[in-house]
């Protein structure tokens, strides 16, 4: 390959906290090629490229870009040696205008220095037409579309020199026809000797685009080949094939009657349409799919914040009408949120106000509140749930990401809900804390409570669900039985077959 | 039990040090055959009655302020309120109902910056910013600053003479401070005053409904605006059309030398009342002590950004930490 090295990682190890995220990860990329990265939520791209763009530090291996070692990288230094991000979504500053945005970042950061609008304008103009995009460079940038958008993001790294391109799922939100402007401009770069690696969930894209191709797995190199050599079949099974690792402790329970059905569910606001699905008494029901496909959006709409405006939800065959959170909880459905530093818990609330915050009516005496009451019940709650805390009284806050969750998970529980949604769970908690999470649902479960689970994790999903609801553009692609559910399976019907649907921008 | 009133116990003990700190100036006057200064009882009464509206004021911005919201139009509120009691007590009404029409007025306006809040999602500065300009230039559109003489005989200190009157002030105060104060831990909707406050949108994921509960926090904070300014009314013969002015800024700082979060969700009534006590004492010290008046000021925004100070040293390494993880 007479092509020049742009980049060569070698060795790339990095660990958080006892999680390992890349074990001894080899990668490079060449001038003038496209360089697919492909893996399963959590095989380890991210902080790959985290590493790549100075973010992180990785414990061991090594960096070269161009042939010089890198020690000590960090964001600045490798915007400094050409190296630039573009993610799904554009990091840009709506308020300016584009040829603001891409002077940010190109100009001297002199306060003092006098703007010279005439410069800024014509050169955003000269970028922009090297990559053959019609925009106005006096527009603002919120009046942009996505797929503008991200192209003014190109245009401002082609500014800053860029020869290491990083496109993080880039057609994620587009349609077809803007794909294909995208590639247009991809090839337009290459020709101009930008490397690129390249992104994406869809499989189906990379033939086209892509040179070499690249799979992570657990943090761990599968293997780079070259595009051309593999299949769609052949990627799969390299993001894939692997034997569950993790013991699920998942119990036999007999399947009770259906408790929360939903038919043709739709919400214009979040993209979501057609969602058809129920769950049983007893039953955990995994909620499959890719970043974006609507797992999160559908609990959303079930739990009142993005509210359906087509379908109906029934809760033990009655027609309900969820409208707002109060209400879902009224209803008896509870919905552990994917952010949970955020707002599955107060942090300024001791473990004891936390527990109790859905359920003071219960231990109220004519509305005032019982303290002897709330004390028993949360104490209850942190021995039954082992939530480590020094008492009851401590702020959550104070309390680790797994006993956060826990708590969080005390709440809906004291509550006595009629169905459960879990949004990930076990996302970014320990390994002990996630099997005792994992024996909680099988426990409650057992009890007869019907669980939604959304899980990233395929082991997770394929773990712990009875059945198995793969989600893909917004709507349900395809409902597996414990029995028939295989990571392939799975995988084959969140990347949507083939061309697959795609969300409307 | 003393980890949770930190904040309240160290505002405290400044608190008694200047108390001890004016008991030697008393005490060294009345060994030169001098006479009592602070602690002369008629000065303390007068001291503790002329605070008592500004303690009805704080405990309604305590709730304000514990929702991480903040009402800077409670001085403009202050006003018209006294002025609606006069005229209306002029006009005859019983002072029962006068006590009502007041409380009503207060809270009508509460509710007008609640809507504005809750309702519409604006920031609760730049509305009450705008109402204290709109309230405060409509009195003065429609009273043009003029004074309410000639009240009934029934109208100050409610009609019970001087002694009983102030007593009633004062009692009247306690009586709400306590029942806010009891209200805030020992209710349901003091949690979730204190849940919006923390963070809204984990108490909207959690069930509850913190829109109204912010408008709700307005509503009470008029409604404890219209008693206050009847309590400051009934001490003097005539209704100042001015007795509200700066009351806001007063009540702010009152809470917030007390120990409330500016943030919102951490804070107590007791402290609110510490504040109140402590800030009210700083003027009389200041004459006793012999030293010019014009520090009053001075010395209360040293106090408050002390406060402040104390409350951001003491947070900032929870909360960097529960941030990083």
């Amino acid at each position: 390959m007479a092509a020049q090295t742009l980049l060569q990682l070698t060795g790339i190890s990095k660990t958080f906290g006892g999680v390992r995220a890349l074990q001894g990860v080899s990668f490079d990329l060449r001038a003038g090629e496209v360089h697919a990265l492909i893996g399963e939520n959590g095989a380890g791209k991210s902080t790959l490229i985290k590493i790549i763009t100075g973010a992180y530090q990785p414990d061991e291996g090594t960096l070269q870009v161009q042939g010089q070692p890198i020690i000590d990288n960090d964001p600045s230094r490798a915007h400094a040696l050409g190296i630039a991000a573009i993610y799904q979504q554009p990091a840009l500053f709506p308020d300016l205008t584009v040829a603001e945005n891409i002077a940010l970042g190109l100009e001297p950061p002199r306060a003092w220095r006098r703007v010279r609008w005439g410069e800024r304008r014509t050169r955003a103009e000269q970028l922009l037409k090297r990559i053959g995009a019609a925009i106005s460079t006096d527009t603002e940038v919120r009046r942009l579309t996505m797929p503008e958008q991200q192209l003014v993001e190109i245009a401002r790294s082609l500014g800053a020199d860029a020869r290491v391109l990083i496109l993080d799922e880039p057609t994620a939100s587009l349609s077809d026809q803007e794909v294909e402007n995208l590639f247009r401009v991809i090839r337009e770069l290459k020709e101009h000797g930008v490397g690129m690696i390249y992104i994406s969930h869809r499989l189906e894209e990379l033939p086209q685009i892509a040179d070499r191709v690249t799979a992570l797995r657990d943090g761990a190199l599968v293997r780079t080949c070259r595009m051309s050599e593999v299949s769609r079949a052949d990627l799969i099974r390299m993001m894939v094939g692997r034997e569950l690792s993790a013991v699920f402790p998942k119990i036999e329970v007999p399947r009770g009657d259906v408790v929360l059905e939903v038919r043709d569910l739709g919400c214009r606001e979040s993209g979501v349409h057609d969602v058809s699905l129920n769950v049983r008494a007893g039953e955990i029901l995994g909620l499959a799919g890719l970043v974006g496909a609507g797992r999160t959006e559908l609990a959303r709409i079930l739990f009142g914040l993005t509210p359906a405006d087509a379908g109906e939800i029934r809760l033990r065959g009655r027609l309900v009408t969820v409208d707002s959170p109060a209400r879902a909880v009224q209803l008896g459905i509870a919905y552990l949120p994917e952010d949970r530093r955020r707002h599955g818990v107060i942090l300024d609330m001791p473990v004891s106000a936390n527990t109790t915050l859905g359920v003071l009516r219960t231990i109220s005496n004519l509305g005032f509140l019982s303290f002897d009451r709330e004390h028993d019940l949360a104490a209850d709650f942190v021995s039954r749930l082992g939530i480590k805390t020094p008492s009851v009284e401590t702020p959550v806050g104070n309390l680790s990401g797994g006993n956060q969750q826990k708590v969080a998970l005390a709440r809906w529980l004291a509550a006595k809900p009629a169905v459960l949604i879990l949004d990930e769970p076990t996302q970014g908690v320990d390994v002990g804390a996630k099997a005792e999470i994992h024996r909680l649902m099988g426990e409650l479960a057992g009890q007869g409570l019907p669980i939604v689970m959304i899980s990233s994790e395929l082991p997770e999903i394929l773990g712990m669900s009875d059945r198995i609801a793969v989600l893909h553009g917004g709507t349900v692609a395809g409902i597996l039985d414990r029995a028939a559910a295989t990571q392939e399976a799975v995988l084959e019907l969140a990347l949507g077959h083939g061309a697959g649907k795609r969300v409307p921008s | 039990m003393m980890g949770r009133y930190r904040r309240e116990l160290s505002v405290l003990a400044a608190y008694l040090v200047l108390l001890l700190i004016l008991a030697v100036r008393d005490f060294l006057a009345v060994l030169r055959g001098g006479h009592l200064g602070f602690y002369d009882l008629g000065h303390l009464r007068a001291l503790i009655v002329s605070n008592a509206p500004l303690l009805v004021a704080a405990v309604g911005m305590t709730l304000v302020i514990l929702a991480r919201q903040i009402d800077i139009s409670i001085g403009s509120q202050f006003c018209i309120c006294g002025v609606v009691a006069g005229l209306l007590s002029k006009a005859g009404l019983p002072m029962p109902l006068v006590a009502l029409a007041s409380v009503l007025t207060g809270a009508g306006m509460g509710a007008a910056n609640g809507a504005l809040v809750a309702g519409l999602g604006l920031p609760s500065i730049v509305v009450t910013l705008a109402t204290y300009a709109m309230f405060r230039e409509s009195l003065r559109w429609a009273r043009e600053g003029e004074f309410v003489h000639d009240l009934p005989a029934g109208f100050q200190w409610f009609g019970t003479g001087q002694q009983a009157g102030q007593w009633l002030v004062v009692g009247i105060a306690l009586v709400v401070f306590l029942a806010f104060a009891w209200g805030l831990r020992h209710l349901r909707i003091g949690r979730d005053v204190y849940a919006t406050g923390s963070d809204a949108e984990a108490a909207r994921l959690a069930g509850l409904r913190p829109r109204r509960v912010v408008f709700g926090v307005f509503v009470v904070m008029g409604a404890l605006v219209g008693l206050a300014a009847l309590l400051n009314a009934v001490r003097f013969p005539d209704v100042d059309p001015n007795a509200g002015t700066g009351k806001e800024l007063q009540a702010i700082a009152a809470v917030v030398v007390g120990g409330v979060a500016i943030s919102g969700g951490r804070g107590t009534l007791a402290g609110s009342l510490v504040g109140v006590a402590l800030l009210g004492t700083i003027g009389p010290a200041l004459s006793f002590l012999h030293t010019q008046p014009q520090w009053e000021k001075a010395i209360q925004g040293v106090i408050i950004l002390a406060a402040v100070a104390t409350d951001a040293l003491h947070y900032r390494p929870s909360r960097a930490r529960s941030a990083a993880e």
